[in-house]
């Protein structure tokens, strides 16, 4: 089996008597869509944070590209070749959308310390910046200041920062929320054919997409992975509907 | 276009001033100047990093007792130093310059490295606990003057030029604040500013695409500090005078105000801001010793109604373009 891009290793996090993570194990191997689902609380967020670098564990390791990374910040880890899309847009808000694309392209590229030369006319950064926005399809996009997209084109400037960072693995934390109908259905096609190139851990509650989208699906409950396989797998399994489908519609 | 206007019209009263031989005038104009080379200053860490500095005056009074004692030595013809190497003190502006740039860029660089592990309110008052303990290092320490400050006979000189002429000094002044413009302008449009703007808007999206937002805040502090050093070491020079007061958290707030006034975030703000303020101390400290009272009113004013400043103002809301 070939190596995991992202390998969380037995990692354990309490708050007070509270135990986000309770003892999960997790990875994410090239070429696959790897759902993370569960309800409200189970202990998502606290997750996502640990692999991005937000939080440190109190037990065990996460790896990435075969490294030990358990010890290194966000940025580090950014570095390293993880991209993170945030729940809530996370975004430069009086920028233009260009802009926004840019500050992935130059953080990418690393050399932020120059300080005299313009960087909106930096050819390269720019290529970078404007490829990211057409395949999010914000291209007619990017002259607009942040604040003034919608809900839905923030979600997508959100994705296309990410990809202007080229990662080796994504972690998308709901990219689904708030964009409708139309709007899924075109990124569902996307991070299709994304994950080709660049495997993807999701953590989504829009179960159309998870079930159209993972390869494998990891269940997590009260702090615990319940459940990891592929989709039919985790369709069928009794533990996992009554914990967590069974609360929706979970009609296959 | 409001820039060249900016610029143009703080050329041409000068000019109006030596043609028509008021002195008091050029002083007058000169004073805004290099006010707003501090606001341009602290512009960079208030308007392009969102660090609210409350110890900006901290660099503006380096400034100006590097000035000082440099001058004070030279006039007394003490040493700085004999031992180990003999340093003497100099008359040489530019040198007074460097001396002052570096002064306050390690200052801001201790100051910043420490002040910036905190966010918010707290470091608001830890700026302002570090300006205030230079102010009363100045105070209580004779041998520069303590309290009642230092006092210099002769404007420090510069390659042949007549600095006590005072249109000469102004366009001296003038000059510097047109580099440092230019410096500044360039910095906001580079990568660096770039970066340094997303991370005050949301360092979060800094650290995600691979950044830290503490380096891009310490570098942006430092050459604030820096510009607001060359500052006080020409104010000090105008005055030839340098006491505490420069190191006073009152001269901080002021800084502040040509900035808010000016509006936060814009390159040429401050410029706006420290000549309004000039003329508004000029005019309105004629009508009545407590002018500040309309001061205020009018800052109540654009922090309410105007949060751009007069460029937010006169230019509108725009987005910086490239």
């Amino acid at each position: 089996m070939t190596e995991p891009v992202i390998d969380v290793r037995g990692i354990t996090k309490a708050f007070g008597g509270l135990l986000a993570s309770d003892d999960i194990t997790l990875d994410l191997r090239p070429g696959e869509i790897h759902a993370l689902i569960g309800p409200n609380g189970a202990g998502k967020s606290t997750l996502i944070a640990q692999i991005a670098g937000a939080l440190r564990p109190d037990q065990g390791q996460i790896w990435l590209n075969g490294q030990d990374v358990t010890a290194l910040d966000t940025p580090a880890r950014a570095r390293r070749g993880l991209g993170r899309t945030f729940q809530i847009s996370s975004l430069a808000m009086d920028y233009t959308v260009l802009q926004n694309a840019m500050i992935g392209a130059l953080g990418r590229r690393g050399d932020v310390m120059r300080f005299l030369r313009p960087v909106m006319r930096d050819a390269s950064l720019r290529e970078a910046a404007e490829t990211a926005l057409d395949q999010v399809g914000l291209s007619e996009f990017r002259a607009l200041r942040t604040a003034d997209l919608s809900h839905g084109q923030r979600r997508q400037l959100e994705l296309a920062v990410a990809l202007t960072l080229t990662p080796r693995a994504f972690v998308m934390d709901e990219p689904m929320a708030g964009l409708g109908a139309e709007g899924s259905k075109r990124l569902i096609t996307f991070l299709s054919e994304l994950r080709a190139r660049t495997p993807i851990l999701l953590v989504e509650h829009d179960m159309d997409a998870v079930f159209a989208l993972a390869d494998r699906i990891s269940v997590l409950v009260g702090g615990r992975i319940i459940a990891t396989g592929p989709v039919a797998e985790i369709r069928a399994n009794e533990e996992v509907r009554r914990a967590y489908l069974g609360q929706e519609d979970a009609q296959p | 276009m409001l820039n060249a206007a900016l610029l143009l019209g703080l050329l041409a009263i000068p000019l109006w001033a030596w043609m028509v031989d008021e002195p008091f005038t050029i002083t007058l104009v000169t004073r805004a100047v290099i006010l707003a080379i501090a606001g341009v200053g602290l512009n960079v860490a208030l308007g392009l990093g969102g660090l609210v500095s409350l110890g900006h005056a901290a660099f503006f009074g380096l400034g100006g007792y590097a000035m000082g004692i440099l001058a004070y030595h030279a006039q007394t013809y003490i040493p700085l130093i004999e031992m180990p190497v003999l340093i003497e003190g100099t008359k040489s502006m530019p040198v007074i310059w460097l001396v002052a740039i570096l002064v306050s860029a390690l200052a801001a660089l201790a100051i910043g490295a420490l002040s910036l592990r905190t966010t918010g309110v707290y470091f608001i008052m830890i700026t302002l606990a570090f300006g205030q303990m230079f102010y009363y290092f100045a105070i209580s320490w004779p041998a520069y003057g303590g309290e009642d400050g230092l006092s210099i006979y002769v404007r420090n000189g510069m390659a042949g030029l007549n600095t006590m002429d005072p249109l000469t000094f102004f366009a001296i002044c003038y000059a510097l604040l047109l580099l440092v413009l230019f410096i500044v302008s360039r910095l906001a449009a580079s990568p660096f500013g770039l970066m340094l703007g997303a991370a005050r808007q949301n360092p979060a999206r800094v650290e995600a695409v691979g950044q830290g937002p503490y380096r891009l805040y310490l570098t942006a502090f430092v050459i604030s500090g820096a510009i607001t050093g060359l500052a006080g070491a020409l104010f000090a020079d105008l005055n030839r005078f340098v006491s505490p007061v420069m190191l006073s958290w009152q001269t901080s707030g002021e800084i502040m105000v040509f900035v808010i006034l000016g509006g936060v975030g814009r390159v040429f703000g401050p410029v706006a801001g420290a000549a309004l303020f000039i003329a508004l101390e000029h005019w309105l400290g004629g009508l009545s010793e407590y002018w500040h009272i309309y001061l205020g009113a009018i800052l109540l004013g654009v922090v309410l109604f105007a949060r751009g400043g007069i460029y937010g103002l006169i230019a509108g809301r725009g987005v910086a373009h490239d």
